[in-house]
Parts: C-alpha cells; sequence; structure tokens
C-alpha cells in the first residue's frame, strides 16, 4: 500500500544541518547534527524505542541558541546498524564511542528516559566525559507496575522470556508490519498518547523507510519493549549520587502516561549530587521535550547559561 | 568417534554444534555447555561416558567455532537464544553446563522447562559472573578481530550481575512447571551466592557429575 505523500512537517522541525557515521566496534551509528559545529556541544541520547530525529524539534532551539547538537541512533534504532545482540551495557558502550569520536574534552550531556539512564551509567565509569548533565525523566527509581503478588511476578517475567526467545528463534523471519503514514502514527499513538497525530505523521517520515507495500519503523524488529534480565533501579539511583558536576534532572508527574519508570521526586532527591537541580512538571508527560519543547528548552538553556 | 560439527543459523550467526558421541538410538541427547573464555571438548569428556544417548556440545556465540557478533553485548539471557536454537533443531536434551555454562542452563531450564530434561549444574569458568551486585563501574571499547573467544564476551560474561533473587525465580519456573521430580542437580563445588541459594531450595538436589548425569537417563517424572 504505498503512500504518494511522502512529505508531513511539524511547527519548529527541522531536519538536521549534518549527518555522518559514529563506528562502535564495527557497527555504524547514525549521527545527526545542528547548529554551529564550531559552538560548545551538547551530545543527546535518545530512549528506547525512540531514534535521534525526534529531536527535530527540540535540538533546533537549542543550536539557535548557540549549541551544536549531536544526537545518534542507537545500534538497531533509525538508521544505524542493527546488531545481532543488544543489551543496555552495549548501548553504554555505544554512547561512549559516539562521545569520544565528538570530543576530548569533556562536553554537555542530555539523556531523555532510557537514554537518561544509561548516561548515568556510562558518566559512573567515564566520569571525565562530560561538563554537566541533563536527565529528562530518565531517573529509574522504582517499577510503575501495581503492586503483584511473588507468583504473579514471576509468572510475568517467564512470559516475557519466553516471547523473547521465540522471537530471536524467528528472527530472520521478522519483519515490521507495513502501512500507510497515517496507519504507522496511529499504531504508535498507544505509546505516545500526549503527543499530537500531526508530530506521530511526521515521526514516521523521518523513522520509518518505505517500502513497495508501504512504510516500516527502521528500529529491529527482534527489539521489544521491556527487555530482560536482572536490573534494577537502584543501580542507576546509586550512580545519579555519584555525580560530581552540574545536573539537571527534570520529571514528568503523569502517572498515566505509559512510558517512563514514573519517579517522583520524593524518590529522586535523596539521590541528587550536590547542587543538583530537580524540577517536577505533573502536567507534562514522559516525552517531555516533545510535548513542551519550547519550555523544556529554556529550562535546559537557563541551566546551561548558569555553567561555569 | 572424532567429533562432527555441524552449524545452525543463529540469526545472521552460525552457531557450531558438535556431536561427540552418537548414542543408543534410544536416549534423548545430553548437550554439554562449556564455560566462560572455553570451546566444547575435542572428544567426549570421561565423565559423559555414563550417557547411553548421544552427546552433544555447543560452542556459544563469540566461542569456539561459534560466529562473533559485531560490538558485544553479551547477555548469559540472551545466549539461552543459542541454547534454544538447538532445542528447536534437536528436540529434548538433559544439560550439563560448567561455569558460565551452569547459569545459562540455569535460565534455559526455566524458559523452556518442556524441551530441557533436567540440567547439572557444573564447576567452571564464568560460575559466579559479576556477582550479585553490580561490579565497579568499567566501560571500554575494544577492537575484536573476529577470533575467538571474543574480548567482549569475556568482559560482559565476567560482570553480568546474577543476584539469588532472579536465580530463584528461574528455578521455580522449572520446579513449577517441568514434569520432572528434580529437574535441576547441582554438581558444582564451589558455591557463589546464586548457586548457594538454588542449591539450598528443597526442590534441589545435590551430587556428584556422574552420578548427577546418571539420574537423567531415566528421570523420575511428576504426575501432571
Amino acid at each position: 500500500m504505498p503512500d504518494n505523500d511522502q512529505t508531513r512537517s511539524f511547527p519548529g522541525a527541522r531536519p538536521p544541518d549534518r549527518t555522518g557515521w559514529v563506528n562502535s566496534s564495527g557497527l555504524r551509528l547514525a549521527l545527526n547534527e545542528w547548529g554551529d559545529p564550531d559552538a560548545p556541544l551538547i551530545a543527546m541520547v535518545h530512549g528506547g524505542f525512540d531514534f535521534s530525529r525526534t529531536f527535530d524539534v527540540f535540538a533546533p532551539m537549542l543550536a539557535e541558541a548557540g549549541w551544536r547538537v549531536a544526537a545518534w541512533d542507537a545500534r538497531g534504532h533509525g538508521d544505524s546498524d542493527r546488531a545481532h545482540l543488544y543489551s543496555w551495557g552495549a548501548d553504554v558502550r555505544d554512547h561512549l564511542a559516539a562521545i569520544t569520536a565528538l570530543s576530548a574534552e569533556p562536553i554537555v550531556l542530555l539523556g531523555h528516559s532510557k537514554g537518561g539512564g544509561q548516561l548515568l551509567d556510562l558518566l559512573d565509569a567515564r566520569p571525565g566525559l562530560a561538563r554537566a548533565l541533563i536527565n529528562l525523566d530518565g531517573m529509574p527509581s522504582q517499577f510503575s507496575a501495581p503492586d503483584i503478588n511473588d507468583r504473579e511476578r514471576r509468572r510475568m517475567r517467564r512470559a516475557d522470556v519466553a516471547a523473547a526467545l521465540d522471537r530471536r528463534l524467528r528472527r530472520n523471519e521478522l519483519a515490521r508490519r507495513p502501512d500507510t503514514i497515517e496507519g504507522l502514527a496511529g499504531r504508535r499513538a498507544p505509546m505516545n498518547p500526549r503527543l499530537s497525530r500531526q508530530w506521530l505523521e511526521y515521526l514516521v517520515t523521518v523513522g520509518a523507510r518505505q517500502d513497495e507495500d508501504g512504510w516500516r519503523w527502521k528500529i529491529d524488529p527482534v527489539l521489544h519493549l521491556g527487555g530482560f534480565g536482572p536490573w534494577r533501579p537502584q543501580w542507576s539511583m546509586d550512580h545519579l549520587a555519584a555525580l560530581d558536576l552540574p545536573f539537571l534532572g527534570v520529571l514528568s508527574g503523569v502517572q498515566d502516561d505509559p512510558m517512563g519508570w514514573k519517579s517522583r521526586r520524593g524518590d529522586i532527591e535523596p539521590y541528587l549530587p550536590p547542587g543538583g537541580q530537580l524540577e517536577f512538571f505533573d502536567d507534562i508527560g514522559h516525552f517531555l521535550h516533545i510535548e513542551q519543547p519550547r519550555f523544556i528548552a529554556d529550562l535546559v538553556l537557563d541551566f546551561l547559561g548558569r555553567l561555569p | 568417534m572424532t567429533r562432527r560439527t555441524e552449524f545452525l543459523r543463529n540469526g545472521s550467526l552460525r552457531l557450531a554444534l558438535h556431536t561427540l558421541a552418537e548414542g543408543d538410538g534410544h536416549t534423548h541427547p545430553l548437550l554439554l555447555l562449556h564455560g566462560l573464555g572455553e570451546q566444547s571438548p575435542a572428544a567426549r569428556p570421561h565423565w559423559t561416558e555414563v550417557w547411553p544417548g548421544p552427546v552433544l556440545a555447543l560452542d556459544l556465540t563469540g566461542h569456539g567455532l561459534s560466529d562473533v557478533p559485531l560490538g558485544g553485548g553479551y547477555m548469559p539471557e540472551t545466549l539461552m537464544a543459542d541454547v534454544d536454537a538447538v532445542l528447536a533443531d534437536r528436540g529434548p536434551v538433559t544439560i550439563v553446563g560448567r561455569g558460565l555454562g551452569a547459569w545459562i542452563a540455569l535460565l534455559i531450564s526455566g524458559a523452556r522447562t518442556a524441551s530441557v530434561r533436567g540440567a547439572v549444574l557444573a564447576d567452571g569458568s564464568g560460575l559466579a559472573g559479576g556477582g550479585p551486585h553490580p561490579p565497579a563501574a568499567f566501560v571500554t571499547l575494544l577492537d575484536p578481530d573476529g577470533s575467538t573467544p571474543d574480548p567482549y564476551a569475556l568482559v560482559e560474561l565476567s560482570r553480568d550481575v546474577r543476584p539469588p533473587d532472579y536465580a530463584l525465580d528461574y528455578l521455580r519456573f522449572a520446579l513449577e512447571e517441568s514434569d520432572l521430580e528434580t529437574p535441576i542437580i547441582v554438581a558444582a563445588r564451589i558455591r557463589p551466592e546464586w548457586l548457594a541459594a538454588v542449591a539450598a531450595d528443597v526442590g534441589v538436589i545435590e551430587a556428584p557429575l556422574t552420578e548427577a548425569i546418571a539420574a537423567f537417563i531415566d528421570p523420575v517424572r511428576t504426575s501432571r
């Protein structure tokens, strides 16, 4: 079902000024940049199931304020290579490859959601990479799952494991389902219920590819939300407390947004690094920089303006 | 016999599955999983001689003759998929896992209860992983040359966290859903925290390696 209208626009959205590649142990990561290449650098890491072009409105706002903004697609996401193996640790290492390829000096890092949690882990190992850290709703503290008994929790975990194994067994046959731009946007809407249909349709045109039979998201079909393994949110919180650099954390307080960790101010405050700034907005959803880009950009620029 | 090697598809990569003994034609296969940084043995180990059926050995991804993925990303949970590819190809097996292979044997026993006809957890390299809590932060870029063992496998699979309660989740999956009375037998003498917790469970028994393997030739089944 080819869609003849490949163009969608969104107010303020701007494609990157430059594109390129970063090599991470043989995998190619797609790099996008906005702004003056000689301006101070801020590197942004997207969340799970997103890609760097989700910064198409937010990044230009920072670029117009005098920053060079760089963002890359995680392995298996966007235009980056698909990998045989995926893990939180491999993503963290890919971020190291991208950041060190961009700059030999400490830079400002910004991570959204999973990207924010991964930057907390990276900076615990490599604190010298950053001169400041901004975390947009990527501070895991507790699971948002309703109270369930132990047996039910195990049953859910077992079902997740079996589904993941089934997917890997069939990985050579897996393909994202084709659809129209409108159809693909509609299928993403349950993940992004607070974002406009106009935005989601724009996102299709920069995050999906058009095949003979329709549009498909580029993300590797073997990937799935959630993942599995013994990861505990507390581990990232320990890394937050260990930071010794200017820090801005922004939390969404919308508890019925299907994405995000649902951390509350009181969950995070005990772990804030000295001098760290924490903002909490109960009327902005998990995709803060997409839902309220001007407001969040101004918040970030105010923080950046106070950096030594 | 000289070992015979076949390759199974694993996504875009290949897994090396070795046949070390052909067996009697009646008994299901025994599958050996090596430890971290090891590879399958060149010949049937003496401690498998009790097993009358076929003896197979799998080179895990990034080890032995199996392919090396670009960019690492190893997790024991994804290496379960290596064993799952064998189960899909060969049907039910009993597993003997050494070290890292013991941890993977426990995980796959819980995940594929109908296909794993018992698992023996044995000593070997990589038994403890990174321990029950995250080890000190360490992120580095390597430059693998495609040879095995993949250095990313060595780094990542010696640092993965193995909390005892997580191990017990997989044990519970196996105990609750396997039709074997005792689907897990611990033969290892070294007991990192996860294995101590598993061995202490009332549904698990301990036995020397050869005895443990022999228990699964004709295992006791529960009525389900």
